[in-house]
């Protein structure tokens, strides 16, 4: 398309490490846009996130606060950004930061920064300590799961289920413990990483499936890609997967998004119990998964519409993707310059 | 027996289910076996073909028929018995 419109776009999750955030991806799929010359703002937590040096993708990085750094010193933080840049939207894309950007939301909207982002009440509801009650208003089976805060509690908890048993932390991490001992031990390895409260989760044996998916905020779905992971790191990370097709994961993640309304991207983390045949919810992640590209791969490009969608311009929910397509990660090491580090330990952007 | 309407057959032996994203790979008369499935062919008829084209005894020819579509049947390539 000629005469593409020049646009601002923010992403944060640069960190494109061995458990990587969407960012980049998000920044690819934006910078293919055909309808759209995107100029990247890359927002960075720490001062080596990968992405921070990837010239070709970032075209200028600003260092933000961690969200428990509170609502007013990110506020602070991003009016200085905008007084330089004119940022026309922003794509958070950590689960850890999206409250304080749901509570921004207003104000970086009278700021010119639009969001399309879930609402406060749509990203309580689906935390995994409320899976449960999530999975019986929309009608979907969910493992047993229940949220603990203390080791008391824990081994309370554990006397109800049969192990192997899942245990997670509220927004990342999820190890299998087959007995008490090892469960208590990933206890306090989340505990000490993310805080409480713990979630303790029937174990479902089967094939897990994981469902991309774009949301207008009205129940309309703007379009989905199912993949399953075919190679995990040992964190359980997909370091390879393939896009398929099976029409009743693409009604559940229609039938999640038009019930909830959710607005922007999503995940839906499903295990298919190998006995039953049966779809379980595992988790739903309120923002684009860090495969994304993927769905760009198989002719949905996500980023590009949510973009669109908040620019004015008519998106058309798409319903075809290319089926049998793969993702593969792979480590890369970049050489640069110390003089970006020095920018960004200094001044906090370069 | 009934192989899945979708599952992918290339002529080089592989297979792909698109419904969960798993492949595998067989040889020549594994294809074949595989695309008269598709087809309906009945198991009588897959079987006459085999000993008609190939060196094998009838008693055989049954048993490894057998051994091929039970881990066909395990690869989830089939569809489920009503």
């Amino acid at each position: 398309m000629k005469n593409k419109k020049t646009i601002t776009v923010a992403v944060t999750g640069l960190n494109a490490i061995d458990s990587p955030g969407p960012g980049i991806a998000v920044i690819r799929g934006l910078k293919e846009s055909d309808f759209f010359n995107v100029r990247i703002i890359g927002l960075a937590y720490e001062i080596l996130e990968p992405g921070i040096y990837m010239d070709e993708l970032v075209d200028k990085v600003y260092q933000i606060p961690v969200p428990s750094s509170g609502f007013d010193v990110m506020l602070e933080r991003l009016k200085y950004i905008q007084g330089k840049e004119k940022i026309d939207v922003l794509i958070p894309n950590f689960d850890a930061e999206l409250m304080t950007f749901i509570k921004l939301k207003p104000i970086l909207n009278k700021m010119g920064i639009k969001m399309l982002i879930p609402t406060k009440e749509q990203f309580e509801e689906r935390l995994k300590g409320e899976l449960n009650k999530f999975g019986e208003k929309l009608g979907i089976k969910v493992p047993k799961s229940e949220t603990v805060f203390t080791i008391n509690e824990l081994e309370e908890t554990l006397d109800d289920y049969d192990y192997p048993v899942v245990i997670k932390g509220k927004f990342y991490d999820a190890y299998i413990a087959t007995n008490i001992e090892q469960a208590k031990i990933f206890f306090y390895k989340i505990l000490a990483k993310w805080g409480a409260p713990i979630i303790v989760q029937e174990f479902i044996n089967g094939n897990e499936f994981n469902i991309t998916a774009l949301g207008d905020g009205k129940g309309n779905m703007l379009g989905a890609v199912p993949m399953r992971k075919t190679f995990l790191t040992d964190k359980g990370k997909a370091w390879a997967g393939i896009s398929i097709d099976d029409p009743k994961l693409l009604k559940m993640a229609n039938d999640v998004i038009s019930k909830t309304k959710w607005a922007g991207g999503m995940e839906i983390e499903l295990m298919k119990e190998e006995k039953t045949n049966e779809l379980y919810l595992l988790e739903i992640n309120p923002r684009f998964p860090a495969w994304i590209y993927l769905a760009n791969g198989c002719g949905q490009n996500h980023p590009e519409m949510l973009v669109k969608f908040l620019m004015g311009e008519t998106v058309d929910p798409i319903e075809e993707y290319a089926i049998g397509k793969m993702f593969i990660r792979y480590s890369y090491d970049m050489i640069c310059d110390l003089d970006k580090y020095e920018k960004m330990s200094i001044h906090g952007e370069v | 027996m009934k192989l899945k309407k979708n599952i992918a057959i290339s002529e080089s032996g592989f297979i792909f289910n698109p419904e969960i994203g798993t492949s595998f790979t067989t040889n020549s008369l594994g294809v074949a076996i595989l695309k008269q499935l598709k087809e309906k062919t009945s198991l009588d008829k897959i079987k006459d073909s085999i000993v008609k084209n190939y060196d094998i005894d009838p008693i055989t020819c049954e048993k490894d028929l057998d051994d091929f579509l039970r881990i066909v049947n395990q690869y989830n390539l089939l569809e489920e018995q009503s």
